[in-house]
């Protein structure tokens, strides 16, 4: 392992966020900003599932239905691999609804007062039919289906056997069972979604402003949907409040509002309410698994084998397909051990609720729960440190190709799990815990090793079979003649810091300070085709893109200055604005270099094209960070409270650009995570009705529940990327939650009792400790 | 509906607006006044991104009537600089790193500036308790908290006090 060396530039340097002042003073400009001339409300289904008789309308009223929409495609999102069943999605529900918030009719009106009073006023009459919400129950072969064409509910499966994995798993001394059950969550932006689109009569063009992760596609998404020529449609993503996943799935409501500026030749909106966000903005980690570990005499697994349900709901999010969940927990599970024998069934199962779509960390903080559960077990039955089973399992030699054929880079799986358990000094911490238990307090540590799957490009897409297949990153760099630098980008941060970061990499290149560099992202008419930002992958891609296509600008200004300055290109260097002579006083401003590039190219004679500007693409195959996460928790079994009293992470995010964004970004995450641990959860009851529509019910941790969070970094040198960062962006909300539970199970290990839910709420631990004692009650 | 004319002092400036009687102190703010830095994360009261201050007092926007708010003295986000230039709790989020998306940061600010103006010796533990009221998504907290400690001076705090 090499570790990354102090760097005399501007990468490595925790200066301010460009993008803060704006924000700070309230001058940001989200979607909701925009005025518009009409409003949109939408009707949506009240029922799970049900066959529309009629819809009546008021008289004077206008309300689209799918009647209005001929010819308008649904969404069909596709997968060539894995038994994936393709399902239809109306833009506007057609005859069935089938799920409770579907949208059945958009009322346009010119506020949002008097449309939300005729959509009140909507009837729609509806047979109602058989629901199905649980995945398991889907899954019987008496079961309603939830889409005629899908049988047994069952859209994707995947499975995977490992050869040899039957003889491995019978060489074991001992197998440990769990089975698990991740609650179904939402990722709650803070900014609920939102679009706007005008129609512009001059051009015939609409552009939609919508708070979207990935404009790009989006564009290309409702175009085809609509059959119309991709350049009629402008999709800007101006500032956005957070996403986290959510926000990268085509929402139906954007092509409605592209569908109604061009019918109506004019500005309509529609600004999702926090209702609307919590029960049809796609929800996610709705799963159950059951994992059993084959371990020898000393606590090496030698074979792992799971058996995945993820509850999709009811369609196919854009572009990734429902099957993401499932596939994804199917490839990942082994997680950072080394495990050669495998064995996986995962499949995505259909039912009468909100579709699932990609939330930060998508699959992984549910596997991770599920195996460092099973590494925790395991150490209990070997009478092991949780740390010391971890030890002996965690990847060590690289690159290590996985059970499933991922390759690992450069790695430090080992050296942060050392590096947490040395910040938190265990010998004390269990003194501390039995002084605790004598005075029946009920203290407990968790432990979660990760490895988190970061910057992977087409490939790592292509192999899950996906029709539409992301990845790379293309910038478009250039020097205009004052010198200042655009950089343009089809990735799109919403909250990242990317602007920042990026323009630190650029500026070390070209030796331009990164005030003088403008990052511009969100806007199909001003940035090259790119995929947006999600999956830990723009620092990576875009950073490595922002990189290669700098190297191509610097060295035109070498070539520019060393023709200037009458010396060898290799005796010029870059930095602090000018372009100077090694070893001299002479050199020129690089303002000077960039004005001659424009207006003085008679002094190239020939020798150098005019302008300075250089486009890279980057598709790498991906490259894996890691982490080891440790929760402190304190339960009260009386109330089965929790309060988490530390929280300590050591990571390994590669070469750290802005370390403080860095921390932003891993502390951020963590905060989600222990929010998935312990409160959030998304309720239906048994018909298929929504019980959790507002923030008092769904509950996002507030500044009462984050206790301290201590980072520590190792910034190991991994070839697989080139700017040699990591990506950070999920490993926070993937380790969190197995950490905490981990910590809540040895609190109540005293007690005998053990939850492998998420979230933990008071009720199921104390459901959890109530269970425990009554067989010894019986007993006794 | 009658239309209802409704005026107050924002950010040190008389404004007035004609707003149906339902209208929201905070879609007043917005769409009538075109202040659309108070921002709206629930609109029942939950999230605290709509917190204005309402004669010096920390309010949800969206659960007061505008009608409610006519004749007071407010103070949204846009009112806390002065100018182009960041108030010392504006760049004290700057420096501590309080902020990623941006969208719930109006309404921690108001809500902290209300705070520091009365209680300019808030410790930790009562900043948190009272921004446990404002949901962020993106930071985790830590760093606001830490920002909101560190801008007590410019509300009169004298560090080193018994």
């Amino acid at each position: 392992m090499t570790i990354a060396q102090p760097h005399a530039g501007w990468v490595g340097r925790s200066i301010r966020r460009v993008e803060d002042p704006t924000l700070i003073a309230g001058a940001g400009r989200f979607t909701a900003d925009l005025p518009a001339t009409y409003r949109v409300r939408f009707v949506r289904s009240e029922r799970a599932a049900g066959r529309i008789s009629k819809i009546h309308v008021p008289d004077g009223a206008t309300a689209i239905t799918a009647t209005d929409l001929a010819g308008v495609k649904p969404i069909r999102p596709m997968l060539h691999k894995f038994d994936y069943v393709p399902i239809g999605q109306p833009i506007l529900a057609r005859d069935h609804v089938r799920f409770v918030g579907e949208p059945i009719a958009a009322v346009v009106a010119p506020s949002d007062a008097e449309a939300e009073d005729i959509a009140e006023a909507i009837e729609v009459a509806m047979e109602d039919q058989a629901a199905v919400i649980d995945a398991r129950t889907a899954l019987a072969a008496e079961a309603p289906r939830v889409h005629a064409e899908v049988a047994g509910n069952l859209i994707v499966k995947g499975a995977v056997e490992t050869p040899g994995f039957a003889d491995a798993r019978a060489r074991a001394d001992s197998i440990v069972r769990l089975e698990l059950r991740s609650r179904r969550q939402n990722a709650m932006p803070l900014e609920p979604r939102g679009g706007h689109a005008a129609f512009d009569a001059g051009s015939g063009r609409v552009t939609l402003t919508c708070s979207t992760q990935m404009p790009h596609l989006t564009r290309t998404a409702i175009t085809d949907l609509l059959g119309m020529p991709e350049s009629d449609l402008r999709v800007v993503a101006p500032d956005v409040g957070g996403g986290f996943g959510q926000k990268m799935s085509l929402a139906t409501e954007y092509v409605l509002l592209v569908w109604l500026a061009r019918k109506l030749r004019s500005s309509v909106a529609w600004h999702e309410d926090r209702r609307e966000n919590l029960i049809a903005a796609f929800h996610s980690r709705d799963q159950f698994i059951e994992i059993e570990g084959a371990f020898d005499s000393n606590g090496k697994l030698l074979a792992l084998a799971a058996d995945v349900i993820a509850n999709v709901g009811a369609y196919s999010c854009f572009p990734t397909t429902c099957a993401v969940e499932p596939l994804m927990a199917m490839a990942e599970l082994p997680g950072p051990y080394d495990v050669r024998a495998y064995r996986c069934a995962a499949r995505g199962v259909l039912t009468n609720t909100c579709p699932m779509a990609p939330y930060r960390g998508v699959s992984r903080p549910v596997i991770t729960f599920a195996l460092e559960r099973l590494m925790d077990r395991a150490a209990l039955e070997f009478g092991l440190e949780p740390s010391e089973i971890r030890r002996r399992n965690l990847i060590e030699t690289f690159p290590y190709v996985s059970a499933t054929g991922l390759t690992f880079d450069e790695a430090s799986y080992r050296q942060t799990l050392e590096m947490a358990v040395a910040a938190l000094d265990l010998p004390a911490f269990r003194a501390r815990q039995q002084q605790a238990r004598a005075r029946g307090r009920y203290l407990g540590i968790g432990f979660s090793a990760f490895s988190e799957r970061t910057g992977y490009g087409t490939p790592a897409f292509a192999a899950r079979g996906m029709e539409i297949i992301p990845g790379f990153e293309t910038i478009d760099l250039s020097m205009g003649p004052s010198g200042l630098v655009e950089a343009r980008i089809g990735a799109s941060p919403h909250g990242q810091g990317l602007r920042t970061t990026l323009a630190q990499i650029i500026a070390d290149e070209i030796g331009v300070p990164p005030d003088r560099i403008r990052v511009i992202h969100g806007d199909t008419d001003r940035t090259p085709y790119g995929f947006g930002t999600f999956a830990s992958r723009s620092a990576v891609i875009a950073g490595g893109a922002s990189l290669l296509a700098a190297r191509k600008v610097r060295s035109k200004l070498i070539k520019i200055a060393s023709l200037l300055l009458e010396a060898a290109p290799d005796d010029i260097v870059l930095d602090g604005g000018a372009a100077k002579v090694a070893g001299t006083d002479r050199s020129i401003a690089i303002e000077a270099l960039a004005r001659a590039a424009y207006h003085q190219v008679h002094r190239f004679k020939g020798e150098i094209e005019p302008g300075i500007a250089a486009s890279a693409t980057y598709d790498p195959a991906g490259t894996f960070a890691n982490a080891c996460h440790v929760a402190i928790v304190e339960v009260d079994p009386e109330t089965g409270q929790v309060r988490i009293e530390n929280f300590i992470a050591a990571e390994d995010a590669g070469r750290l650009i802005n370390p403080m964004i860095v921390d932003g970004q891993i502390q951020g995450g963590i905060a989600q995570g222990i929010g998935n641990a312990l409160l959030e959860e998304i309720v239906y009851d048994q018909t298929g009705n929504i019980l959790t529509t507002t923030l008092a019910d769904f509950l996002p941790p507030t500044a009462h529940e984050i206790p301290p969070i201590e980072l520590h970094h190792l910034e190991t040198v991994s070839d697989a990327s080139v700017t040699r960062a990591k990506g950070v962006g999920e490993g926070g909300a993937i380790g969190a939650p197995a950490a905490v539970i981990n910590a809540i199970n040895d609190a109540l290990a005293p007690f005998g009792a053990e939850i492998n839910e998420i979230p933990a709420t008071p009720r199921r631990i104390r459901a959890a400790i109530h269970a425990a004692r009554k067989p010894a009650e019986q007993r006794a | 509906m009658t239309n209802i004319p409704v005026r107050f002092t924002v950010n040190g400036r008389g404004a007035e607006a004609s707003v149906e009687p339902r209208t929201s102190l905070a879609d007043c703010l917005r769409r009538e006044l075109k202040l659309t830095g108070t921002h709206l994360g629930c609109e029942h009261g939950v999230c605290g991104a709509c917190t204005v201050v309402v004669d010096g007092a920390a309010v949800r926007a969206c659960l007061m009537l505008a009608a409610q708010a006519d004749g007071s003295d407010i103070i949204t986000v846009e009112g806390l600089s002065n100018g182009d230039e960041l108030s010392p709790l504006q760049a004290s989020f700057r420096k501590h790193h309080a902020l990623q998306c941006g969208f719930c940061t109006p309404g921690i600010l108001t809500t902290a500036h209300a705070l520091l103006t009365e209680e300019p010796d808030a410790d930790a533990d009562r900043i948190r308790d009272v921004l446990s009221g404002n949901i962020c998504r993106c930071t985790g907290y830590i760093p606001i908290i830490e920002a909101v400690l560190d801008a007590r001076a410019a509300y009169g705090y004298v560090t080193g006090e018994p």
